[in-house]
């Protein structure tokens, strides 16, 4: 279990000011004009040592990413875009570090975008998060206020504007590209890839996006040392990360732990166990809606961290734990995901336009049973239709749903057929 | 230079290529809906998939990803048919099966692939989507149930036709392609839209249900509706010109085609003149051919050859004029003149009335002046030309004219000859490597044209648009046949009477050649007025005598476009009723008076064009040329302070052909309600 020490979101439940004078007394804005001082080089590299993955859902190492930046600004600016948009189901870590830890983002939006030569960060924030919005304003305002951002922040002599922009509400705005788009004002579509952001990204000019919570970890990172983060967790799956526990547990929540941290240990430390005993477990879809669901057979062992997890053929994505327990109707919750899918498509490619829409329809018709068995396979050769040909990872997120009900819950679904079969074979012999 | 493998066949391709052109140049078809060459590159129909050797275990869409030395590229690994027949089956399960029923069957892109990658069944068993059809005016059929969302149209709107009035609405399974707030197009491209549709969603609304491709007898020819001479595909059944498409010519028109070129082509089977009439008593009757001849040849017995004048009209081919002209020789007139609407052109040298920096060449330019035209309404393909320079970057716009969307940037300086003094001119233009200039007939058909034109000239000297390899001057015309005209010298002869000079009474006997674009009431009440032409308009009923002629689609005719390109055009159908080539029709009344022109086929004729103007001698090749003489055109006053007015106030009606076009009139309704009204 994580010892207080080590935790980086001292505020996380909001029992503390999350104004600065209170960022201040929890360490934060601590020595960050010698941050600075080190240099870019110096940074990049202490966030490549710490062995930091990206919270997004990726796990893309996020040294590594801001390391792909020109290592000189030419003519065209560099930008930082942090995504807030904090849209994938099951997933809230995002919003409470804005509201209660906003200077924690803000902080390492500086020391990001001067590791990469950008003068300008844009937060992209969620359009439903309104009360958020307004906190974190306030907070831009009083860094600025402070001199902590804006002309010589900090006194470090670089010059630095922070900009949040409310998004209007849509999932995929949340892709790194589509977000840059729809920051640009265009429809949220996502963009080809290559060119890929560092390259082509805000305006044509040099970007990289990153989470919220890469970006807030950053400065405690740099505070404490790349030694320190990377004792944390298991091996290529550093440090600590936001966990958000929900569905059929006692006790709902958003923790800090470390990757790595057995599954079962997660909900019965923190979460007050599973509703009804662990044994009452049915399955529990580990990060975010977009991933695989896992039974219980796989719960009771498995590691939360991103390697542990695709070993199993699931994945971290956002480390949204969510909890089915037995009276769950397995077929219905993921036919309410395919909705989602469906609704939050974008449109452009062919597999995920169309295909999106025909699972959602054969699913709907599987929650009731109204179906043949050799559609179960028709549908699990829809998802790899899907997966894999779209331009961007809309067109995965939707098929891996489907595809980790069908490995571990194909019994129940042929159940299900075979139930609506016999109901409706009686009928039809009284007629 | 990149090496890439395609299918195991190396092909050296340019750096920055994408794989799908990689697979081209290797001769390897990759099926695909949205990408188009000459649009921005969307990668979403995911249709060009291919399979990357020492790449992440996916297909890639070779469209959108770029070539790299060393690629080892497969086009039809199971892998890849396998992605293939996935996408196909995504378009199909939303697609409606109402092949028999669209007009886009059997030029469909997705009919095509369909039959390469799609099933022999479907396995979607749920309800398939509809979707409602959007009005976009009266050339473009919607039926938007069919559309796959490649967003071609979307692409095509907005950046070769320069109006962003199409985009798509809702997301997913909703998305919607559409005007966004119902509206008819604004685009006098607007036609090029049905031709990018890969599949039945956009279709032309005038040629709806009217036939299917393979029953079509096609032609290549090339367009006369303006004077860009645009390369087109005639499709005809029976007797009976259907539709006309573009060709490609990378020179000329791309592969793109203006509206009115496309959709004029139901007028050409309204108010045709298909038979003679001859005026007896004040009225038009029928008449046969020996009865129309006499008639002129009564007329015409005794009289002086200085009291006989011929005009040609905007749409002739060079033969018939070529023809008038020799009879007008040998019945002693020199009363001859192809400037309807009085423009002051100089045909004493070829460059100063041809568009000399070529239409393509307009690619090289790096600055440019328009002076009194309005090239969206002149010649949208050349706009569309100028447009596509312009979104390359670095080509300062400037003009002088009646304000206007052109659909680019431009720096309006005045409206009259005044503002050719503007600094600002001369710094854009000195300014420049390769500038030019285009002048209009605006800045021509007016009573100071001749000092307009020498002051455009004058300017094009001092800024350095005459050099000895490039030629920055440019003359725009709005008439097809008017620089053929001008090769052949169908202008007033020595002590000759220009148009003006043949009016009130100038003349005994007129014989206008498909002139019908200048007020016939000016014509003398005395003067016997032969007309030949296909179309019953204006020149007609002024007619003492008419002779029924054929339409560009129903005679071997050559034409020379803006450029000075010589171009021939096709006979696709023959000629209505009595109606006859047109050149025949002259050589037989020669034969008739007893005149001798010295051609009875067509070979004989143009080697006469060629004796006329060696430039006959090379249809389709238009040779660049720098410009090695500086001295000017003659001019002769001052230019006035009148404001340039462009000439075509409404593009869809310009000439006999699309004044008889219903589809015409319905635009003209759509697009210029007052010009409709009037009409009436």
């Amino acid at each position: 279990m994580l010892s207080d020490q080590d935790r980086i979101f001292t505020n996380l439940y909001g029992l503390h000011d999350w104004r600065l004078a209170g960022a201040r007394a929890r360490g934060d804005w601590d020595g960050t004009a010698a941050i600075l001082a080190r240099g870019r080089e110096a940074i990049v590299e202490e966030m490549k040592a710490s062995g930091l993955r990206g919270r997004g859902g990726a796990g893309f190492p996020t040294g590594m990413k801001w390391s792909f930046m020109p290592k000189t600004v030419g003519d065209r600016p560099h930008y930082l875009v942090v995504n807030a948009d904090e849209s994938e189901p099951g997933t809230c870590k995002d919003r409470d570090i804005i509201r209660h830890d906003p200077h924690k983002l803000i902080e390492g939006c500086l020391v990001a975008s001067f590791a990469m030569g950008a003068n300008a960060c844009y937060i992209y924030i969620r359009g439903e998060f309104y009360n958020e919005a307004l906190h974190l304003q306030a907070a831009i305002d009083e860094a600025y206020a402070a001199g902590l951002i804006g002309r010589n922040a900090c006194g470090s002599g670089f010059d630095f504007d922070l900009y949040l922009h409310r998004g209007a509400g849509a999932y995929i705005c949340g892709e790194e590209t589509a977000l840059i788009e729809s920051l640009e004002g265009k429809k949220g579509m996502p963009r080809l890839k290559p060119p890929f952001p560092a390259a082509v990204g805000l305006y044509g000019c040099p970007t990289t996006v990153n989470n919220v919570e890469s970006i807030a970890v950053a400065p405690t990172i740099l505070r404490r040392g790349a030694a320190w983060f990377s004792a944390l967790g298991r091996p290529k799956n550093a440090g600590t990360k936001l966990f958000c526990i929900s569905g059929h547990v006692n006790k709902p929540c958003n923790v800090e732990e470390e990757l790595g941290i057995p599954l079962r240990e997660l909900i019965d430390t923190y979460a007050g166990g599973v509703r009804g005993g662990w044994d009452n477990l049915l399955a529990v879809i580990p990060g975010g809606s977009s991933v695989p669901v896992l039974p219980k057979s796989i719960c009771d062992t498995v590691l939360m961290d991103f390697d542990s997890l695709r070993e199993v053929r699931s994945g971290l994505g956002t480390a949204a734990v969510i909890v089915m327990d037995k009276s769950t109707d397995i077929i219905k919750a993921i036919a309410r995901l395919s909705q989602f899918y469906k609704h939050e498509s974008c449109g452009q490619c062919t597999p995920c336009r169309e295909g999106t829409g025909w699972m959602m329809r054969v699913m709907n018709r599987m929650v009731e049973g109204r179906a043949e068995i050799d559609e179960i396979d028709t549908l699990e050769q829809v998802t790899r239709q899907i997966e894999g040909h779209t331009i961007c990872a809309l067109g995965d997120a939707a098929a891996w749903p489907i595809q980790g009900l069908i490995r571990h819950f194909r019994p129940v679904v042929e159940e299900r057929i075979h139930a609506y079969k016999a109901a409706h074979a009686v009928r039809m012999a009284a007629e | 230079m990149a090496k890439v493998t395609v299918d195991g066949i190396e092909v050296e391709v340019p750096n920055g290529s994408n794989v799908l052109q990689a697979c081209e140049a290797a001769g390897k078809e990759v099926p695909r809906f949205c990408y188009h060459e000459r649009l921005s590159v969307a990668g979403n129909c995911r249709m060009c998939l291919v399979e990357i050797e020492k790449a992440p275990p996916k297909p890639f869409a070779s469209c959108a990803y770029p070539v790299a030395d060393g690629m080892v590229v497969h086009t039809d690994s199971e892998m890849v048919r396998k992605a293939r027949r996935g996408v196909m089956e995504f378009l199909l399960i939303n697609h409606p099966l109402d092949c028999p029923i669209c007009d886009q069957g059997g030029e469909c892109d997705l009919q095509d692939q369909a039959v390469g990658y799609g099933g022999d069944h479907s396995r979607y068993a749920e309800n398939k989507r509809a979707v409602k059809d959007k009005n976009l005016g009266p050339l473009v059929k919607t039926v938007m149930t069919r559309c796959i969302h490649c967003t071609r149209c979307i692409r095509f709107s907005t950046e070769i036709a320069g109006v962003s009035e199409m985009g798509a609405t809702a997301r997913g399974e909703s998305m919607e392609v559409g005007t966004y707030v119902e509206k008819a197009l604004t685009s006098e491209l607007s036609g090029n839209l049905i031709d990018i549709c890969p599949v039945g969603a956009l279709t032309s609304k005038p040629y709806a249900f009217v036939a299917r491709p393979w029953e079509l007898k096609k032609t290549d020819s090339v367009d006369v509706l303006d004077a860009v001479g645009a390369s087109i595909r005639v499709d005809a059944r029976g007797g009976e010109v259907l539709r006309i498409l573009p060709r490609l010519n990378e020179d000329v028109n791309e592969e793109w085609l203006a509206d009115k070129s496309r959709f004029a082509v139901d007028g050409l089977k309204r108010r045709r003149l298909d038979s003679c009439w001859v005026r007896r008593d004040g009225k038009l009757a029928p008449a046969t051919w020996p009865e129309a001849f006499a008639a002129i040849a009564a007329k015409l017995a005794g009289l002086d050859g200085g009291r006989i004048g011929a005009i040609a009209g905007d749409l002739c081919d060079a033969e018939s004029m070529a023809a008038l002209k020799d009879l007008m020789g040998a019945l002693g007139s020199a009363n001859l003149d192809c400037r309807q609407d009085g423009a002051a052109l100089d045909a004493s040298r070829r460059d100063f009335y041809c568009f000399n920096t070529s239409i393509a060449g307009i690619e090289e330019a790096d600055a440019l002046l328009i002076v009194g035209a309005n090239p969206r309404r002149e010649a949208p393909l050349v706009n569309a030309r100028i447009r596509k320079r312009g979104l390359a970057g670095a080509f300062p716009v400037a003009a002088i004219g009646t304000p206007a969307d052109l659909t680019y940037p431009v720096t309006w300086l005045g409206d009259s000859p005044a503002a050719l003094a503007e600094p600002a001119v001369r710094d854009m233009l000195k300014a420049a490597k390769r500038p030019m200039m285009i002048v209009g007939q605006g800045a021509l058909a007016r009573a100071d044209g001749a000092a307009v034109l020498a002051a455009c000239w004058a300017l094009a000297a001092e800024c350095g648009l005459l050099g000895a390899e490039w030629h920055g001057f440019n003359v725009l015309h709005t008439a097809a046949s008017r620089v053929g005209a001008l090769d052949l010298g169908f202008l007033p002869g020595p002590g000759g009477r220009d148009l003006a000079g043949m009016m009130g009474g100038g003349v005994d006997v007129l014989w206008l050649l498909g002139a019908d674009e200048f007020d016939t009431s000016r014509i003398g009440a005395d003067t016997f007025v032969v007309y030949q032409g296909h179309h019953g308009d204006r020149g007609a009923a002024r007619a003492d005598v008419i002779l029924p002629g054929a339409a560009y689609t129903e005679k071997q005719g050559t034409y020379v476009n803006t450029e000075g390109r010589v171009q021939r055009g096709a006979l696709a159908v023959y000629p209505p009723g009595d109606a006859r080539e047109d050149w025949t029709i002259i050589r037989a009344f020669a034969g008739s008076i007893g005149k001798v022109l010295g051609y009875d086929d067509l070979p004989a004729l143009r080697a006469r064009l060629e004796q006329a103007n060696p430039v006959f001698a090379r249809p389709d090749i238009l040779p660049r040329f720098g410009c090695g003489d500086l001295t000017g055109p003659a001019g002769g006053g001052a230019p006035g302070s009148a404001a340039f007015v462009s000439p075509v106030a409404n593009y869809y009606q310009t000439d006999p052909i699309s004044r008889a076009s219903p589809t015409m009139a319905e635009c003209t309704a759509a697009h210029h309600p007052a010009a409709a009204l009037a009409a009436e």
